[in-house]
């Protein structure tokens, strides 16, 4: 089984081959501006020292920060209707009110609050009053917008109003794009609003990025099918995963994450992830990163849905460092390391200087740090390590020692052994363990949903279903499913068995149905 | 004095409430967002010491009433609160002079300020805890054996509830709570109407200011890069009892509240003990070799060490560092009377209370 796995970063654009587990070629070269030649020369980079080049890639999975950066930038994003279907509760706090002014701006939605929605026990808050939604409906196609976000009111509970309204609105809309907030966030009306107006403005980049990458696939000459990665850990076909750009938000770290563990062969500790502006610091469980359970800001937008449970500390190659204090960080001299950093003939005294004066790296002249004192040295070293191993110790849910992989190209800085881990393994390949990520995942489908008045049995087997049914849809092959976690939770202060269900399958990928356009592949077998 | 209750005193005033909230009281977040969207819209709040009451004035005590999960999804408004202060007053057929909080810890601390947005009513400087606690029989004025009833429920819909008589305030508690649950576990509340003769003698007085203070002394030492916890205990004359490292948190919902325990370790090893932080949704004891430290009704406050941001009971974690301090409490609390209704004993806990400021 031979894939291509492509990180596309802001900085660097990884790319690696790999057959079967074996890493046949890697390539870093800087990302593109038109970002397509960047992952069309790192393609045929990677082919070139491609031994067994008769026989074709079978998959091709992409990881890209595009999604993200459009949030942060506040460009490329489509101008989306937001339906609320919680009237006449929240009226004072209307969709996006928490926003940053020039976000809201950039997106400038068209806002409907109708009324409907459900209570925590699955009663109606109020009947959900059809020609409203039908007036609401003809305005959104009046303005000429078709990419649509429906919000009902716990619609994690029961998403009976939210498909209602889609209904509806496809019918006044036939083309209409419509992202569903019951199916990416939980409980939290603003956060999970949030996420699916962000899904709804995203979804023409989406399309757009997709075919995109399409393109430079064939212009590369490859013709398998492709997948993007997503916060997970796991891969989606491009086509359903353009439908869901927010899923994509956190891949590079998750790719990463997920190499490393490919790589030291290791399911189940710590990832320091070394980068040259920050480090992310995350946990291994099964092979995947933690989730995070808690609001986490994109771009200054609050949202409440699965992404990794990461610490960014402010330590990379490119960290500055005072040399009368020897305070290490927060700032960077980031993508201008190589021009900057002592090393590389600069001026600014940067922790990857500091390596180079310990010795424990070599990374351009080493002359140029001759003259920095021991003591210095010692000191900083001293500091990033305390830096390490406090950060380090927030992020373990217990106090046994645990076994750190140290990732990333700056993964040098960290030291040989640590306060609070049992060990600390160094991987080959550690500098594109982000690309190798996105080239072993798996498929995945999840479920994280409130069932009311079902017996804990039935509401777990029901989770399950949907989650299959939602990773079969994303391109696994149904028999190679397995359920990698579940959980529920009986809700507090709630009576009426409500409990909430969390289930996620993983499972591989079904090459024999996403093989369109891909005979040679089969005869080549 | 009555004066304008300022835009930029909102956050502060949301921070402060979430320290007073002693791990409790629930998050002001929606709260903070109304009240700005309001200020945004025109509307301004005016703050009024309760020394400018007179005897015979009417007070309206509010709160939003509760499941915090429910809050999430069915966000507050301030339409209700106002609501419920006008279903009370055509009830009595008399006209409320002013509102204020029933408890300044979490995020109830606005909820006064958003009713009086929209009533052109003053809030009063003083609420009936000084801090936050679980239950309604916890309050100032019931220490002060006052009169536990009428109440009114609003919820979004248009449902009007009273709650017209009842024997005692652990009744109210039950009635209220299950006329709350019917409507969706979420609505406004108008609780036991005050005169100002009784916000005066029973209230916790000027307790807004006190949180605005406390909020923006924390803000400047963040923003100066100073030690918040040492500007908030210069600031309420507080103590801190000890500063670590959370090593352990074991929790359980039991009986409607949250309840458990968070061991803290010294950071660096100097053969003291850990200390046992015990909650009932609200800090309550903590305990060092078996011995109290600290107990309710101090105010137990714990806060990130490095950013001073208070940390509650459902958010701490392992691996937090964290600041142990304690606020004193209000007089009204640590009377004989005060401590049957919050000392140790009201939560289970058969010690004595001793503050941590009598030598």
């Amino acid at each position: 089984m031979k894939r291509i796995g492509i990180d596309v970063g802001g900085t660097n654009t990884d790319a690696v081959l790999i057959d079967g587990s074996h890493v046949v070629a890697s390539i870093k070269m800087p990302t593109t501006d038109d970002v397509m030649s960047g992952v069309v020369n790192s393609i045929a980079s990677v082919l070139e020292s491609d031994p067994a080049l008769h026989r074709p890639v079978d998959a091709v999975m992409i990881g890209t920060t595009h999604f993200t950066n459009a949030v942060v930038e506040r460009a490329r994003m489509e101008r989306p209707a937001v339906m609320r279907i919680a009237m006449p509760s929240g009226a004072s706090l209307p969709p996006l009110v928490d926003w940053p002014d020039d976000l809201r701006a950039a997106i400038d939605p068209l806002v409907e609050m109708v009324e409907g929605g459900h209570e925590y026990d699955g009663r109606p808050l109020m009947p959900m009053n059809h020609a409203e939604i039908r007036e609401a409906a003809m305005r959104i196609r009046d303005a000429g917008i078709t990419v649509i976000a429906i919000t009902a009111l716990f619609s994690p509970l029961t998403d009976e109003c939210e498909r209602e309204a889609a209904d509806i609105l496809r019918e006044i809309i036939p083309d209409a794009r419509i992202t569903l907030s019951s199916t990416i966030g939980r409980i939290g009306l603003l956060e999970r609003e949030n996420v699916a107006t962000l899904n709804a403005a995203l979804q023409g980049l989406g399309h757009h990025t997709v075919d995109s990458f399409s393109r430079a696939l064939r212009a590369a000459g490859v013709h398998a099918p492709f997948y993007i990665t997503q916060n997970d850990g796991t891969v989606a076909l491009a086509a359903v995963a353009a439908e869901n750009p927010v899923y994509s938000f956190a891949s590079g770290p998750t790719n990463s994450m997920r190499g490393a563990a490919f790589l030291s062969k290791l399911d189940d500790g710590m990832v320091v992830d070394v980068g040259g502006t920050t480090s992310d610091i995350g946990c291994l469980v099964g092979g995947f990163p933690r989730q995070a359970n808690n609001v986490v800001k994109v771009g200054g937008v609050r949202t409440l849905f699965r992404m990794p449970d990461l610490l960014p500390i402010g330590l990379g190659g490119g960290t500055i460092v005072d040399a009368n204090t020897l305070k290490v960080g927060p700032r960077s001299v980031g993508y201008r390391l190589t021009q900057a950093a002592l090393v590389f003939g600069g001026s600014t005294l940067t922790a990857t200087d500091i390596a180079v004066a310990a010795g424990i790296i070599e990374i351009g002249d080493r002359d140029r740090v001759r003259h920095l004192d021991r003591s210095l040295i010692d000191g900083v070293m001293a500091n990033i390590r305390v830096l390490l191993e406090d950060n380090i110790d927030k992020m373990k849910t217990s106090a046994e020692p645990i076994q750190l992989i140290a990732a990333g190209g700056g993964a040098f800085l960290v030291p040989e052994s640590l306060k609070g881990c049992s060990e600390v393994i160094r991987i080959p390949h550690a500098g594109v363990a982000n690309a190798l990520g996105a080239a072993m995942a798996q498929v995945s489908g999840e479920v994280d949903q409130v069932f009311s008045g079902l017996e804990r049995d039935a509401a777990l087997a029901e989770a399950e279903k949907i989650a299959r049914a939602r990773a079969v849809e994303a391109g696994a092959a149904d028999d190679t499913l397995r359920v990698i976690e579940a959980e529920d939770i009986p809700i507090a202060y709630i009576p009426g068995k409500a409990r909430r269900v969390r289930i996620r399958v993983i499972g591989d990928i079904d090459f024999d149905r996403s093989t369109s356009g891909d005979a040679s592949r089969k005869a080549a077998e | 004095m009555t004066r304008v209750f300022e835009a930029e005193e909102i956050d502060p005033l949301a921070i402060g409430a979430w320290i007073l909230g002693t791990g409790g009281g629930g998050s002001p977040y929606l709260a903070q967002l109304n009240l700005h969207e309001l200020y945004k819209q025109g509307r301004r709040c005016h703050l009024m010491s309760p020394e400018e009451l007179d005897d015979d004035d009417m007070v309206a005590v509010l709160s939003m009433m509760g499941a915090p999960l429910v809050g999430q999804e069915r966000l507050v408004d301030a339409t209700h609160l106002a609501r419920s202060v006008r279903a009370m007053e055509e009830y009595l057929d008399k006209k409320f002079r002013a509102v204020m909080a029933v408890e300044i810890g979490g995020g109830n601390a606005l909820s006064p300020f958003l009713a009086a947005a929209l009533l052109d009513l003053p809030v009063v400087d003083a609420d009936a805890m000084g801090r936050a606690y679980p239950e309604a029989q916890m309050t100032s004025f019931a220490i002060g054996g006052l009169k536990m009833y009428p109440l009114s429920m609003v919820d979004c819909r248009g449902i009007e509830g009273f709650v017209t008589r009842v024997p005692s305030w652990r009744w109210m508690e039950r009635v209220s709570r299950a006329m709350c649950t019917e409507v969706g576990s979420t609505a406004a509340t108008c609780k036991a109407p005050r005169t100002g003769a009784e916000v005066k003698q029973w209230g916790i007085l000027h307790t807004v200011t006190q949180a605005v203070g406390i909020g923006r002394c924390v803000s400047a030492a963040q923003a100066q890069h100073r030690d918040p916890i040492e500007a908030l205990l210069n600031h309420v004359g507080g103590k801190e009892i000890f500063r670590g490292k959370v090593t352990d948190v074991d929790r359980e919902t039991t009986g409607g509240f949250l309840r458990g325990k968070a061991l803290i370790n010294a950071q660096v090893e100097d053969g003291q003990s850990p200390v046992e932080l015990c909650f009932q949704n609200e800090w309550i004891v903590a305990f060092r070799d078996g011995q109290p430290l600290v107990s309710t009704p101090d105010l137990i406050c714990v806060l990130d060490s490095v950013l001073g941001e208070a940390i509650g009971t459902e958010t701490i974690r392992y691996g937090q560092r964290v600041a142990v301090v304690v606020i004193p409490a209000p007089e009204i609390l640590r009377s004989t009377q005060g401590l049957e209704y919050v000392g140790p004993r009201a939560f289970g806990y058969d010690m004595d209370y001793k503050s941590v400021f009598t030598a």
